[in-house]
């Protein structure tokens, strides 16, 4: 049937996520969060985490232009970022921000707008994974989210 | 912010219901951990925000069962938060980051937190935190008389109310007294006595200055690591003061002490150098309260307020803190001390003051007079109390002298010896200033002809006698100048100060001079603080050296050695110095406590001078030398009550070091007004 392909589509997908490195078991935990009560809540909050960060990441692209550049506020906004990115188990964006504060604390400027460079490229990629994942699940139907394969 | 209004949940369903604080400035974050505690079943308002969090709270602090926060925000510091709430509230806090540090998660413990938590956080994990309002409570329910032991205590909430058990209960009660008093940010110290507490069940206990001042001495004398709750309680002997009354104020009292700690360490290779305990004296003398001290002085040159920055008892208790913070800081110069009182640029303080000192002095030269010089002894230069008023005016502007005289003169004692005969006596403040200086120097005093200082008070550079070098000298500086200054008692000296400001000026710039020009003495003292430290005997030895020129008498050293559990490294140094020394032993030990302690046989100074270095400067300078020990005496207690007569002097027992203090920053303060 097509709603068990579009199932398995999605299955396959969302197992993608987790192969790629792309989420971790954070994200499980969203997904357990969700019930009756919260249908859409793994939606939600991936929705809230794009929508907040991607001020944070303006603010760090601004603040990377200016010279010389100030590592102590850049540090700030990344921890902040990275504390949200570990919300949604946005693995590779962490890294990303892991090392993007190493970078802050060497006070290594060049580092520091490399891999942010990257850590932007991740953070489009998952968005629009995500993105089309929500929206084939929601097209599959509220039930298929019920039944979310165990994939430890 | 979604507030949940069911407020009256019956407790036995607990923990379904517990009300929930959530704070955090990430809106992804606070959503997810929204989300998670309603799956336990909790009641949540969030905000983003630290300030209304707190604006929530102190609302109505019973609509609340714990708060967890985050430890990065941009509008309020986590850890301040926490502190805040545990002090106003009283509730439990748990602490939520990214980072799991280590050394984060203790601040957040030292701080209060009754859990750290990292994020992301579990479901597993929350599902448990009630545990921590239910341990609470249970505290509160237990009676307070009982040994409720303070583990769930958070430093910050225990405040006031001590016991555990009452915590509840009291804080119920507290927070409507508060809502009606108004009280709001006082209510971070529970010294204050927030509320009424005779309307509650368990009495609040507030700390007052006094209380504070017992305690302190009661932990100084137990040993900051072995003072536990029932023997302080027992020392202190106060009536309705219960265990656990003192046990969370020691659990205060503790963190406060970290964190002075952490100030002082920097200056703590100048304290360490002087004589560890000093370090703690000189916190003392900037903290206590010896507010009033400072008002006495009055002299803005004294950071007061940087004296007030430290609670009253903590320098009490500091003396004794191993961390020997007030040592360290000592060194930096009873100077610094008296311009920073935080002892936390001590070392590089000291320096500055050190040579401010001096020039200052000569202006100020009327500050020191009277002034403290002990307290600036303690610095190192526990002689310099001896400095003459002149010389102790020089330090007078630093007018952090007086606070000091209490940790100088314990720790300074060392100090002051090997920083310079300041000789002064009767200043020693300025002593003590130049002593430090001296360290700074390298000794200037020492060495050179220190002459400048013996001029001061050839006394003194008696007392540097810690370092060899700067025995020798110092005997000679010490007869040269010194003396003359030597003739004041200490209660004289305030008197006197004019008489020495007279003198002193002129000495003074030689002083400063000298005093700036060796820092070597300044480092000498510094050195020697730190031998004194670590060895009384050491110190006892080197004091022999210095006092070779007298004589030295060692026994002196090994007596204050004795008594001066605190500064025996002053002592120590002192001794050599001479009388002054013993002064400044006695000094050193009113500091701890304002106990007269046995040194006396120091106290015999002028008798012993005479065996000391100084020889001539002794005899000379017996006078002085007593004048100082009470004068230090007095610093030392002169700091905490300051309402004792200048002329009431120790006697010989240390005993009344605090009027004598009192009494030299008194006169210094005329002085410097008749001198301005």
């Amino acid at each position: 049937m097509e709603r068990n392909q579009m199932h398995k589509h999605i299955f396959l997908m969302r197992q993608s996520f987790f192969d790629q490195g792309l989420l971790d078991d954070q994200f499980i935990q969203l997904e357990e969060l969700q019930d009756d009560a919260n249908p859409n809540f793994v939606e939600e909050v991936v929705t809230l985490y794009y929508r907040d960060s991607s001020r944070t990441i303006l603010n760090i692209e601004q603040s990377l232009e200016k010279n010389p550049l100030d590592f102590n506020k850049l540090d700030n906004y990344m921890h902040q970022f990275k504390g949200s990115s570990t919300s949604i188990g946005a693995k590779k964006v962490k890294a990303e921000c892991t090392q993007f504060r190493e970078y802050c604390r060497a006070g290594n400027g060049e580092g520091c707008m490399r891999t942010f460079q990257q850590l932007k490229k991740e953070y489009a990629i998952l968005k629009k994974k995500l993105e089309t994942y929500f929206q084939q699940t929601r097209q599959a139907g509220p039930s298929e989210t019920a039944c979310r394969p165990r994939m430890n | 912010m979604a507030v949940e209004p069911l407020m009256d949940e019956p407790k036995d369903q607990f923990p379904i219901g517990m009300r929930v604080l959530a704070v955090d400035d990430d809106p992804t974050c606070l959503f997810f951990l929204e989300t998670l505690l309603r799956r336990c079943q909790y009641h949540v308002t969030t905000t983003n925000q630290a300030i209304t969090a707190l604006k929530l709270l102190r609302e109505n602090r019973n609509k609340f069962d714990l708060v967890i926060s985050d430890v990065q925000m941009p509008d309020m510091d986590g850890f301040k938060l926490l502190e805040l709430v545990g002090l106003e509230m009283d509730l439990p806090v748990i602490m939520l980051s990214v980072n799991g540090d280590p050394k984060l998660v203790m601040k957040g413990i030292s701080h209060g937190a009754c859990d750290y938590l990292l994020k992301p956080v579990r479901t597993e994990e929350l599902k448990n935190i009630w545990q921590h309002v239910i341990r609470r409570k249970k505290f509160d329910s237990k009676d307070s008389n009982k040994s409720g032991n303070q583990d769930k205590h958070d430093p910050g909430s225990g405040g006031g109310s001590g016991s555990p058990g009452t915590l509840s209960d009291q804080n119920g009660k507290l927070k409507k007294k508060r809502k009606d008093q108004n009280e709001d940010e006082d209510e971070e110290h529970d010294e204050s006595g927030r509320g009424d507490p005779s309307t509650q069940k368990k009495q609040r206990v507030v700390w007052s200055v006094d209380l504070h001042r017992k305690f302190v001495a009661a932990v100084h004398q137990l040993g900051i690591d072995k003072a536990v709750p029932k023997k302080i309680l027992d020392m202190m002997n106060v009536e309705k003061l219960t265990r656990e009354n003192v046990a969370s104020h020691l659990q205060k009292y503790r963190l406060y002490l970290k964190r002075l700690n952490s100030m002082v360490n920097q200056q703590a290779n100048l304290a360490a150098a002087l004589g560890g305990t000093d370090s703690s004296y000189l916190q003392v003398g900037s903290l206590n309260g010896r507010d009033s001290f400072h008002t006495l002085i009055g002299s803005g040159q004294f950071r007061n307020t940087a004296f007030r920055s430290l609670p009253p008892g903590g320098l009490l208790g500091r003396l004794n803190t191993p961390s020997g913070l007030g040592m360290h800081g000592l060194p930096s110069s009873g100077m610094t001390q008296l311009s920073h009182v935080r002892n936390s640029s001590n070392s590089t303080n000291d320096q500055v003051n050190c040579q401010q000192v001096i020039l200052p002095g000569n202006h100020n030269g009327s500050v020191l007079q009277g002034m403290p010089v002990p307290l600036e002894l303690d610095q190192g230069q526990h002689i310099k109390g001896v400095t003459h008023a002149r010389e102790l005016s020089i330090p007078i502007d630093n007018t952090a002298i007086f606070p000091i005289p209490r940790a100088l003169l314990d720790a300074k004692i060392g100090i002051s010896s090997s920083s310079n005969p300041l000789l002064g006596v009767v200043n020693s403040p300025l002593i003590l200033e130049q002593n430090s200086q001296v360290r700074q120097d390298g000794q200037v005093y020492g060495n050179q002809s220190s002459v400048s200082v013996a001029s001061l008070n050839s006394e003194f550079s008696s007392l540097l006698p810690i370092h060899s070098s700067l025995n020798e000298t110092w005997s000679t500086s010490a007869q040269s100048s010194g003396i003359e200054s030597n003739s004041f008692p200490l209660n004289d000296c305030f008197k006197q100060p004019t008489l020495h400001h007279g003198n002193m000026r002129d000495d003074m710039p030689m002083v400063a001079f000298q005093m700036e020009r060796n820092p070597c003495s300044a480092s000498s003292v510094a050195s020697m603080s730190t031998e004194l430290q670590d060895i009384r005997t050491e110190m006892q030895c080197r004091a022999s050296p210095i006092s070779s020129n007298a004589g030295r008498h060692h026994s002196p050293p090994q007596g204050w050695v004795d008594h001066n559990q605190d500064g025996p490294y002053s002592n120590v140094i002192c001794s050599s110095i001479n009388s002054m020394i013993s002064v400044h032993g006695s000094v050193g030990t009113l500091g701890q406590g304002s106990e007269p302690k046995n040194f006396h046989p120091d106290m015999d100074f002028n008798s012993i001078g005479q065996s000391s270095y100084f020889d001539p400067l002794y005899l000379k300078h017996d006078e002085v030398n007593k004048s100082t020990m009470e004068i230090s005496l007095k610093l030392k207690q002169g700091l905490g009550d300051q309402s004792r007569p200048q002329g009431s002097y120790i006697s010989g027992n240390f005993g009344s070091l605090e009027d004598i203090v009192k009494a030299m920053v008194k006169q210094e303060l005329d002085n410097a007004k008749e001198t301005d």
